[in-house]
Formats: C-alpha cells, structure tokens, sequence
C-alpha cells in the first residue's frame, strides 16, 4: 500500500480484463488516469481504485471511434500527470460475426473499434514514450489475431492487424528503452463473453487480469493469458492452411 | 453459460434467461426479459431461495466495486456483488473486521444482506443486517430507493430473500480488531449438557460455536466440541485465494461418498481428534470462520443427487427439550447426516420482518438427498420446531410446507406489500403455493 509514484493509463477501463489489471497496480499506490466511454463507469471504476489504495485516480471519457478526441484526451493525461511509466490500451468489442457476414458496416464498426481506433491512439502515445524515453506500452490483443477462422475472423482480422503494428512498434522503439507488450488472452469470463457457453478454458477476469499485469511488470514482449494458450496457438498455427480450411472452427 | 445451482445441488431449476448486471449506474436489464425475476449473487444458499426455474435470473456478481471506505470510522460503501473475501483482504489489515461472517468468505454482500445472515457472534452482534446503515435497490420499475433501517423498504429488504429489488450497494459498519487472529479455545463436552453449560457462559465470548454429532445417542446425545474465541492480534495472514476454488473436487463421488457409515467413523474421529479436552491457541481468521473454504466443491462428495441441508431455531428451554427431540429423530431416522452446527442465538432483535434468527438454539446439519426418507425426516423435525415455536432458515431450505412457512413467518404477508411485483424465486412461489 505504500505509494511507489508509478503513473499508469488505462484507456477502457470499464473493461472487466482492464479493471482488474488496475486494480493491482491501484493496491501497490500507484496514479492513475482511467478513461471510459461512459462518464458513470469511469467515476465508478475510479472510486474502486482509490479504496483501493490508489494514490491519485483521475477519471476521464474517451471513445477510442473519436480519433481527434481521443488523442486530445491523452494529451489532457499526458499532461496532468507529467508523462506516463504505463499505457493499458484495453478498450474493444466482441462483433457478432454472422452480423459482419451479411452487412458490411457491421464488419468496418468492429475493425474501427477494434484497430483503427486504436492506432489512432498509438500513434501519439508511441511518439510521447519515445520521446520520453522510457516506460511501456501495453495492448489487448487476443489469441482470434493469430489465425482466422471462420467463426470470428472479422474480430480476428482487427487483433491480428494490431499483432502485425505492435510488432512494428515494438521494434521501432526497443532503442529508445520503451516497450511494447501485446498481451493475448484466450477465454476470459467477461461481459464480452456473458452469452457464451463457458467451457473448461474460460478464466475469470480477475485471474486474466492478474496475469496481465504480471505480463507488464515483466515487459513481456507478448504474453498469452493465460500461459497454457503458447503451445495451443502454437498447434493451432502449426496446421497447414490446406488442410486448416476444411476444418469447422 | 455458468452453472445456476445452488450449493446443495438440490433442487435443480433452470432459469429462462440470465441477464448479468453490470453497473449500478444501468436502468434495469429488462428488455429481453418475460417472467419472473431474481437476482443471483454467489449461490451460497442451499435450497431454492436463489433459483427460479423458468424465470429470469439477473446475475449480480460483476457489481464487485468499492465505492468509499471511512477509515475514521470504519464506514465501507461498495457495490452489493463484492464478496465478504474481497473486503476482510481489504480491510484487515487496516485493522477493522466485518461486523457478522457466515462459514464461508464466497458470499456477497447481496446474499448477506437478503438472507440477514448470522455468524457465531450472534449472542452478541445479531445479523448481518444489524450493521447496515444504508442501501440502494433498483426496482423492476427502474425506480431507485435509497433507504435507511428506519424505512419499511429496508426493513423488508433485509431479510427480504431478494424479492424487493436488486440491492446496487450498501454501506456497512465495521468493527475496530486488535489483528488478523483469533484467540480460540476448543473444550470437548461428553452430551448435550455439557453444551448447555457450556453456552451459559457465551457472553464472555465474541465468537462462539459447537460442532454436534448428531449420530450419538443415549447417554452420549448431544456430545460434540465447542469453538470460542476473540480477535487476537497477528501478525500477517495469507490474502484470500483469487477465486473459490482451490482444491477442487475433481468430479462427483459416484453414488455419493457420504452414507451413515462413513458419516459415523468421521464423526466419531472429529470428536475423538486432539487427545486433550480442552486446547487453546491463537490461530489466523480464516481457517476459524471459514474451515470449509480450504476445499472448492466439497459438496460434490454428496454425490450427483445433492444434499439438503437442514437448519432451525428453537427457544430456549431450561433443559433443552425441543433440541433433544431434534437429535433423537436425526439418530434414529437412518440418515446420514452430518456432524451439526449448534449454537444458542442472543436476544437482540432481527431488523428484517423476514430474518430468520431469534432467541434460542440454532441446529444446522447436513443429509445426502436420498428422497422420500429424508424429506419425511425434515417434514417431522418441522413439526417439532413449529409446536416448539420455532423457525426454519430459509436459505437452507428446499422442501418446506406452506404451511410450515405459514407458521414460522407470518410476516411473509407483509413483505408482500413491499415486494417487486416483477420479482419472485422458485423458494417463493413453492411456499406461498395454496
Ligand atoms: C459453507 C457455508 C456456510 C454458511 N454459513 C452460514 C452461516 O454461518 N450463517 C448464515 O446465515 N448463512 C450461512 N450460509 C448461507 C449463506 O450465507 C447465505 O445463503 C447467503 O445469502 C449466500 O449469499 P450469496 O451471495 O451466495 O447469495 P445467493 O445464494 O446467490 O442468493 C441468496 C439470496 O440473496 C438474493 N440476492 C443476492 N444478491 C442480491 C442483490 N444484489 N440484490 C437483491 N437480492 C440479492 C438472491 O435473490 C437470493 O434470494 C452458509 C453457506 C455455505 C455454503
Ligand atoms: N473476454 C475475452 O474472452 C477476451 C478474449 C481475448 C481478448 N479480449 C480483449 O480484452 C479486452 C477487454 O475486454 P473484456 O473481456 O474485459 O470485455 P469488456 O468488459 O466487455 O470490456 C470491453 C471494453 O471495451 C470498451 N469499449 C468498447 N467500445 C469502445 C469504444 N468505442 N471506445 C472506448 N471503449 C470502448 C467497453 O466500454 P463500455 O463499458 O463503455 O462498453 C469496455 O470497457 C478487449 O480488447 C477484448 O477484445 C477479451
């Protein structure tokens, strides 16, 4: 509970993954600055943090669709807290996949959610870091990005996008001492998840939460959340597309 | 979809639909929603008080958030899906302690609050509800109440068995602790007078509980160890587990591993363990509030068809009767049960119309589900407790009468006038059946 000073920003806070993920850097006193969609769900994550044992949360709105805004709000961050030790980039959604198939709009709202909008934040927080010259950069990705398949590929075309930048990010700006950890849940129980059948390789979102943080704490270049999803993505990407595409996935 | 059971496993319901609530700033997730409603918090109740087959369940365990904590005056606001686990590692070591603890940490404050639930500090403490200062429930409707013990709302709503509303959050008084530990004394007792002496001296205690085998009879009835103890100071204890589960059992015990034999050899070891009569030892919170917590899905020892549990209050009797009667009919029905909680409840008053404590001997024990035979057991033993004027615990229960209902709250009539008519549970509609 001692305050340690280390300034952290967590775009998509409301996120139940987001939220636990703050919560423990909130339990070691770091500063946060929170944002959310909704001005409610950032107030009432914020208050969390602070009988937490947060030393200072400031809450903010941000929908990562508005482009221009959004970069002005991590101005706004930037310069409220005199710079950042961690970026959380959390914030996406879960489309409904034959919805993507029958109307395109649906598949370009996901992708503007999902990658664009995050890009957009990026690119500004990429040029802050590295101007700063130290810190870390953190996104939510998901084990969708590392193959498509037919069951989510318009989801796993946006995480698979943000996979591809990040690398770029990453090496990019390893020489100026920031880094770049893409974090890849599997199945998490969150709202995201609420109306699916939840098997055995669900996790709660405090365990994938937990996990995220560790993965920060460590600079992790990417991280799956949990573990055991390495060697699973690592068959799943193993399977030649030949023979990838027949299967019903 | 999770599992919507509760923790007996019996009986089983299947809700229509489940609508998680998520923010307490959200009207009420209703659009989707035909029939009856109910909220779902931790499904730490046994029986069918938190089901509601063909219903609508809404589950409020994503409502985990702390709202404002008064370290002054030990004042906690936060969301009514937090668990008891999340604010003792949150505010043990700060030196306060929640004011009333069940026999497990995986309840929420919800649960605790429609259940009024009651901890072995009863004599001295009441429930849970006693230390409510304020709450928030949202209504079907979408209207919200926020309310205070003195308003009929709340006084309804504790205790209220989730059929007033969705409790948002609540604001809750805490008590100051010298530490983590428990300062406790384990005395043996050889029968049931041995308790009774033993409960006399209750008052000089803040924690106090006994553990009865329920299978000894004659002479022997009513033999069991008593538990007491008071906040001790202790260094650091180990934070709760991120979730419930630990050691899982892995799958259920075919045909269930619990019958009256095994029940017997492990009633006798309890009793037996330790070679004195009487130990005493400073030991941490957790593993004296909560011994079952150690093992995740211990209930599934019972087997696929589940197990009922049985608790009930009887007034005190100089010599005991009504709970004698209980112990002898559990002896000589057959069935398994387990060894018993027994505990004599204080005098202070209940402030939900339906709480369930009230002055005398609280019994609760545990049967494996074995049909027509238990269910005979437990409508007898409702007997006893109804002409001893006694009560059974609704959130124990799966299979009580109306009419048993009827007799041990007659207030259930006047929740009727603050219930949400939207909302209802598979208990509600079975008790209030013509
Ligand atoms: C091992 C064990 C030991 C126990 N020991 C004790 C004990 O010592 N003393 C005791 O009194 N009880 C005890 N219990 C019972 C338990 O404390 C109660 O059943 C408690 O209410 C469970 O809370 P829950 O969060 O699991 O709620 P659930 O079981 O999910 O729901 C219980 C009731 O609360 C309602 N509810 C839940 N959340 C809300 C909300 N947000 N708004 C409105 N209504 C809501 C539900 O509709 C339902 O009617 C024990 C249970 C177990 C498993
Ligand atoms: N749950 C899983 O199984 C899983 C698996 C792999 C990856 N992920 C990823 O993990 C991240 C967190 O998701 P979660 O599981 O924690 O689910 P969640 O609780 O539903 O969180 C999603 C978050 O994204 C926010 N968001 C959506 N659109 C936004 C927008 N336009 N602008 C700003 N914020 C927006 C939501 O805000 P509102 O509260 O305002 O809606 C919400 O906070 C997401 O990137 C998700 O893709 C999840």
């Amino acid at each position: 509970m001692r305050p340690d000073g280390l300034r952290v920003l967590v775009v998509g806070a409301s996120s139940a993954i987001a939220t636990e993920t703050a919560r423990a850097y909130a339990e070691r006193g770091a500063r946060l600055v929170v944002t959310a969609r909704t001005p409610e769900r950032g107030e009432a994550v914020a208050a969390d943090l602070r009988v937490r044992g947060a030393a200072e949360v400031r809450a903010l709105t941000l929908d990562v669709t508005d482009h221009a805004g959004g970069t002005a709000v991590i101005d706004q961050a930037w310069t409220a807290f005199g710079g950042f030790d961690v970026a959380l980039l959390a914030a996406g959604v879960l489309p409904d996949q034959l919805r993507c198939e029958a109307d395109g709009a649906a598949a370009v709202a996901a992708l503007d959610v999902n990658l664009v909008g995050i890009v957009a934040l990026l690119t500004p927080l990429a040029n802050r870091f590295g101007a700063a010259g130290r810190g870390c950069i953190a996104v939510i990705g998901s084990v969708a990005g590392d193959r498509g398949r037919q069951s989510n590929y318009v989801y796993g075309a946006a995480k698979g996008g943000l996979d591809r930048f990040l690398q770029g990010l990453r090496n990019r700006l390893h020489r100026s001492g920031v880094a770049v950890v893409t974090l890849k849940p599997g199945f998490v129980d969150t709202p995201m998840t609420s109306a699916m059948d939840q098997g055995p390789l669900f996790v709660s979102a405090r365990r994938a939460g937990r996990a995220v943080y560790r993965a920060i704490e460590r600079r992790r270049d990417v991280a799956y959340v949990p573990w055991f999803w390495r060697p699973i993505m690592l068959v799943v990407r193993a399977i030649p597309e030949r023979v990838f595409k027949r299967l019903r996935l | 979809m999770r599992a919507y059971r509760s923790w007996g496993r019996y009986p089983e319901a299947t809700p229509a639909a489940v609508v998680p609530v998520v923010w307490r700033s959200d009207p009420p997730p209703l659009e989707r929603a035909r029939g009856p409603l109910l909220a779902y918090a931790c499904g730490r109740s046994y029986g069918d008080s938190c089901l509601n087959d063909g219903g609508v369940l809404l589950d409020v365990r994503r409502l985990d958030r702390l709202i404002s904590f008064d370290g002054e005056r030990g004042l906690l606001c936060c969301e009514a899906g937090v668990t008891l686990a999340q604010i003792l590692d949150l505010v043990v070591p700060r030196g306060w302690f929640l004011p009333v603890v069940p026999g497990t940490r995986w309840v929420s404050v919800g649960g605790a609050i429609a259940n009024d639930i009651h901890g072995k500090n009863h004599h001295r403490a009441g429930t849970f509800g006693a230390h409510v200062t304020r709450l928030e429930l949202l209504r079907s409707s979408g209207e919200r109440i926020t309310c205070t013990p003195a308003d009929p709302i709340f006084q309804s709503t504790v205790g209220g068995l989730g059929l007033t509303g969705v409790i948002l959050w609540a604001e809750i008084a805490l008590k100051r602790v010298p530490g983590a530990g428990i300062a406790m004394e384990r005395i043996r007792f050889p029968d049931l007078n041995g308790f009774l002496e033993l409960a006399a001296e209750d008052a000089r205690f803040e924690y106090t509980v006994a553990w009865v085998d329920c299978l000894a009879r004659g002479r022997r009835l009513g033999r069991g160890v008593y538990l007491r103890g008071d906040h001790a100071p202790l260094e650091r204890t180990a934070p709760s587990p991120l979730e419930a589960q630990r050691l899982r059992v892995p799958m259920d015990a075919p045909g269930g591993l619990v019958n009256a034999f095994t029940m017997r050899l492990f009633n006798e070891a309890y009793y037996r363990a330790g070679l004195r009569a009487r130990r005493r030892a400073t030991v941490p919170y957790a593993p004296f509030f909560f011994p079952l917590d150690a093992v995740g899905e211990w209930t599934r020892l019972y087997g696929p068809k589940g197990f009922v549990q049985y608790q009930c209050v009887v007034p005190d009797t100089p010599n005991g009767e009504a709970i004698r009667t209980v112990f002898d009919r559990i002896a000589g029905s057959g069935e398994a049960a387990s060894l018993a909680v027994l505990k004599r409840f204080g005098d202070l008053g209940s402030p939900g119309w339906l709480s369930f404590p009230r002055p005398g001997l609280t019994l609760a024990v545990d049967f494996p589900f074995r049909g027509a035979s238990t269910l005979r057991l437990l409508d007898e033993l409702d007997a006893v407790v109804a002409a001893a004027g006694g009560a059974v615990y609704p959130a124990k229960d799966a299979r009580m009468s109306p009419a048993s209902f009827r007799a041990f709250f007659p207030a259930a009539e006047r929740l009727e006038t603050q219930r949400d008519p939207r909302f209802s549970s598979s208990f509600w509609r079975r008790v209030r059946a013509a």
